[in-house]
């Protein structure tokens, strides 16, 4: 079942598609309609206006997927499946173009000859201009500016195209030959021995293997290209052969070198001092080095590759007439620069890279959501979120600490003569302490979500019982106010995750320094909000309270903490959603389990699905939290407002 | 029961940062006999609801002293029940809960208590309104929950700061009535501090028309009213000559106070 969903994916997306975009008109067309009727009954500004239209929701949750489907290329995968495939045989001839294009003007603005060219007759001209500060006699200066001139005559030579052997010549009419009949091939279309292999067809669909896009050709046009791409690849090859030995070079070279040796003799020969003969040396090698990138033949006249760019200019426009309706799926569905091929895969460049795709998203979630953790499900052999037997003794061993056996009097038992031992009450108690005993098992939850949740509420609970009371009486006490107040201001602004550090180092990287931190954020947000609840009591109801006869632990609960119940929600309301922030980064610090862990793998990895489901797991558990939150405010405190 | 004894009644405040001294009370000197309903008048600032907060002991005085009968008021207590101008109710708490309050903190049984509530809830009329939240009555029938709440506890001396100002005038004519009633039937001693000299001349038996700076009592009046309403209609009253000519000269007394007032910021 599963297996059959995640196959077909793209259908599946091609479905709700169309779904969504239908809530996404209709919601519009209700919204309109709607607000027509209202606009007449509530004047602007009044709050009336802003009840209802739960159908301006659906629009906006709507658009959101239709963006998302679309910068993520999900649409064009769901309406054209094979369109990924196809555009990765246009980019497999691309890659095999590139190195001819990079030669030319098509590809690289600038002839690489041209470059070639101005590049090394600038470094000429540096050191023609170093050349009279330097420690040469005034006879090696003029042999050495007569060298450079030398020099710049190599570069004259090849890039007159009368110097051109007829060899070299007609090696680059061939290629341009050859482009142009590639173009024809192209332009004809798909033969009819132009099938798809039965290998290729056996390939996973778009999204669903590794890699993501199919690389073998699964269309008769996908052949075309591929074919193509083959004999492409062979042209750039021999392309990047053609060398242009110039023969009016080939004595001036042979000149130039023997007398860029002379005077590397004449410079070790020479008794110089040491700066001296560094400086000479540096400047000979420097006129050599620009002379040895001149002697293979790489500077091709201008005019004779004219012709090359020309039919590679032909070659993209027959490649664009065959892409033909691929060009507009390309431009409209896929926002970014395309389908890129590099080495051995096709690769989904710009939005798509980075963004999953909806479906991809669901799948990823529900492979971690399988709680069977033996057949690929969980993350790291670890469900997301599951239940499992724990044995009670474990929980009670987690709530009685090992001290209480220690402190209980009298010693532990030892062994006896006989080796055996007799375990007394205080040996008992260490066993129940370390959970050493059998109470049978309780279901209880389990999974990476779990975890994460336990942290949250532990902390949580932690920062409520111990944070209202000590924020109510600091709203009742001046010592309580004033003694709590700086210890408590002092930490509370300090952002949870410089503490981290410090806590990581006391509680180890377990669940107790998370635990921890989590709870000094909880705790601050408790104590402010409890106690400006409590301060916020009006006198006449505490005055009333007195006369009917109420003592001060009374007024306390029956007076001063129900009329501090609406910031006191509010606080746990802020500090929920806090916590679950902070506990994703201090997941991100240490540890084997939870959200934020899952995240800080999938980001060391870059696995950009996992870290989507993980914001979205986050982003639904904080809504869900906050709309409990919302709901347990209304329930428990109707009369907010209202005394 | 027993009468309620101001002595020489002194309060000044003393501002705890600079030092400053106001003198909000200057001898206070009245006995109010057991039954008997008082009406306190005067211009804003003379002191009213410091006396009422003295009496019922939410602040110390600082000369002289207040008895209920033998004993030395020091404290808020049981004999005397306060109404405050909002009610103060409970508003998380339902109608029967918050008349219920006292007895419960004192650990009263609940269904004597429960009794109790209904029979309180009947005199003011609000039978059947027990389930009903607070915050969801009107501002009428907050005050007679809090009239309820004050009664179940039995107090000696009834203390209501402004308990009416908030109301609307038909609603507020209803409440007197109401207040005359109780007073009548239940014999309390009640006073009431007010700002409406029609109330004043209505409820107060007796009538103290308050000067401040320091607040001291003006002059006292025994007025026949309170009397007559317990049977006539209030409106009735409000037309009768002397009710009119007391009005009219309370109203100029406290008229020349706040001129005075002025004249002198």
């Amino acid at each position: 079942m599963f297996e059959w969903l995640s196959d077909n994916r793209a259908t599946i997306a091609a479905v709700l598609f169309v779904l969504v975009f239908a809530a996404f008109v209709w919601s519009i067309v209700v919204g309109r309609r709607q607000s027509r009727l209202r606009a007449k009954n509530e004047v602007f500004g009044d709050p009336a206006r802003t009840r209802g239209g739960w159908y301006w929701s659906v629009t906006g949750v709507t658009a959101l997927v239709l963006l998302w489907g679309y910068f993520s290329w999900g649409i064009v995968r769901a309406y054209f499946p094979n369109s990924a495939n196809e555009m990765c045989q246009v980019a497999k001839l691309e890659e095999a173009v590139s190195p001819i294009k990079a030669a030319l003007p098509i590809g690289a603005r600038y002839y690489k000859s041209t470059l070639l060219a101005v590049r090394n007759a600038a470094q000429l001209d540096e050191l023609q201009a170093e050349l009279p500060a330097l420690p040469f006699t005034a006879a090696e200066k003029e042999d050495l500016d007569l060298l450079v001139r030398d020099i710049r005559k190599l570069i004259a030579n090849s890039s007159n195209p009368d110097n051109m052997s007829e060899e070299a010549r007609d090696r680059l009419a061939g290629i341009s030959a050859r482009l142009i009949d590639l173009g024809g091939v192209l332009r004809a279309g798909p033969t009819g021995d132009m099938t798809p292999s039965p290998e290729a067809l056996a390939q996973p669909k778009w999204g669903t293997g590794v890699p993501e896009i199919p690389i073998l050709p699964v269309t008769t046009r996908g052949v075309l290209f591929d074919t193509v791409s083959v004999t492409a690849a062979e042209i750039a090859g021999e392309f990047n052969k053609i060398r242009n030995h110039v023969p009016q070079n080939e004595v001036l070279m042979a000149d130039i070198a023997a007398r860029i040796k002379a005077f590397k003799e004449a410079n070790k020969a020479g008794s110089f001092d040491e700066r001296t003969a560094d400086a000479r040396e540096a400047y000979v090698k420097a006129v050599e080095r620009i002379f040895k990138r001149l002697d293979d033949g790489l500077i091709f006249p201008a005019a004779a590759l004219a012709n090359v760019n020309s039919a590679i200019q032909d070659l993209d426009a027959a490649s664009r007439s065959a892409q033909g309706g691929l060009r507009v799926v390309d431009a409209l569905f896929m926002p970014g620069p395309g389908i890129v091929k590099s080495r051995t895969q096709c690769t989904e460049q710009g939005s798509a890279r980075w963004l999953p795709k909806p479906t991809d998203v669901v799948a990823t979630f529900a492979r971690l959501a399988n709680p069977d953790v033996e057949n690929g499900g969980g993350y790291r052999g670890f469900p997301l979120l599951w239940w499992d037997w724990v044995p009670v003794a474990d929980i009670v061993a987690f709530f009685i600490p090992d001290w209480i056996a220690d402190i209980w009097p009298g010693e532990y038992a030892a062994h006896g003569p006989d080796g055996t031992i007799n375990p007394k009450f205080k040996d008992k108690l260490l066993a129940f302490a370390q959970g050493d005993v059998d109470l049978g098992s309780v279901p209880m939850l389990d999974g990476h979500i779990w975890d994460s949740l336990f942290r949250v509420l532990v902390a949580l609970a932690a920062g409520i019982f111990l944070g209202v009371p000590l924020g109510l009486f600091m709203g009742v006490s001046r010592f309580f106010k004033s003694f709590f107040d700086p210890l408590i201001e002092l930490y509370r602004p300090v952002p949870p995750l410089a503490w981290a550090p410090l806590i990581l180092t006391i509680f180890g990287i377990g669940d107790n320094g998370k635990i921890f931190l989590l709870f000094m954020v909880a705790f601050a947000i408790m104590v402010i909000s409890a106690r400006t609840g409590a301060s916020g009591v009006q006198l006449s109801k505490i005055r009333a309270a007195h006369s009917l006869g109420a003592n001060d632990r009374q007024i306390m609960w029956t007076v001063i903490f129900p009329n501090a119940l609406p910031e006191i929600l509010t606080g746990i309301r802020i500090a929920v959603g806090v916590c679950w922030g902070t506990l994703v980064a201090a997941e991100m610090l240490a540890g084997t389990t939870g959200i934020g862990f899952i995240e800080n793998i999938a980001r060391t990895v870059s696995d950009y699905e996992l870290i989507w489901v993980t914001i979205l797991i986050m982003g639904i558990l904080g809504l869900v939290f906050d709309l409990g939150m919302r709901w347990l405010i209304r329930k428990t405190i109707p009369w907010r407002g209202m005394g | 029961m027993a009468d309620l004894v101001c002595e020489n009644l002194g309060m000044t405040f003393t501002n705890p940062q600079t030092g400053a001294k106001v003198e909000a009370l200057r001898d206070i000197n009245f006995t109010l006999g057991k039954g008997e309903i008082l009406a306190v008048l005067g211009p804003s600032g003379c002191g009213k609801t410091t006396l009422l907060n003295v009496i019922a002991g939410f602040i110390p005085p600082t000369s002289g002293r207040v008895r209920l009968g033998d004993k030395v008021i020091e404290g808020p207590g049981l004999d005397r029940g306060m109404v405050f101008q909002q009610g103060a109710l409970f508003e998380w708490l339902s109608v029967a809960r918050n008349v219920d309050y006292g007895p419960r903190m004192r650990g009263m049984d609940p269904e004597e208590t429960a009794r109790l509530v209904e029979k309180w809830l009947d005199i003011v009329g609000l039978q059947g309104f027990g389930d009903t939240p607070t915050y969801q009555l009107s501002g009428g029938m907050q005050q007679r929950v809090a009239l309820a709440r004050c009664l179940i506890n039995e107090p000696e001396v009834i203390l209501m700061d402004e308990p009416l100002g908030a109301l609307d005038a038909l609603t507020r004519e209803k409440m007197q009535s109401l207040v005359l009633e109780i007073w009548k039937e239940t014999g309390k001693t009640i006073m009431i501090i007010t700002h409406s000299v029609e109330e004043a001349l209505l409820l107060g038996e007796r009538l103290f028309v308050m000067a401040p700076r320091p607040g001291r009592i003006h002059k006292e009046y025994r007025l026949p009213f309170a009397d007559r309403g317990v049977n006539e209609s209030l409106r009735e009253i409000k037309h009768d000559p002397y009710f009119i000519e007391v009005r009219e000269e309370i109203l100029t007394m406290i008229w020349d106070m706040e001129e005075e007032i002025m004249g002198r910021v």
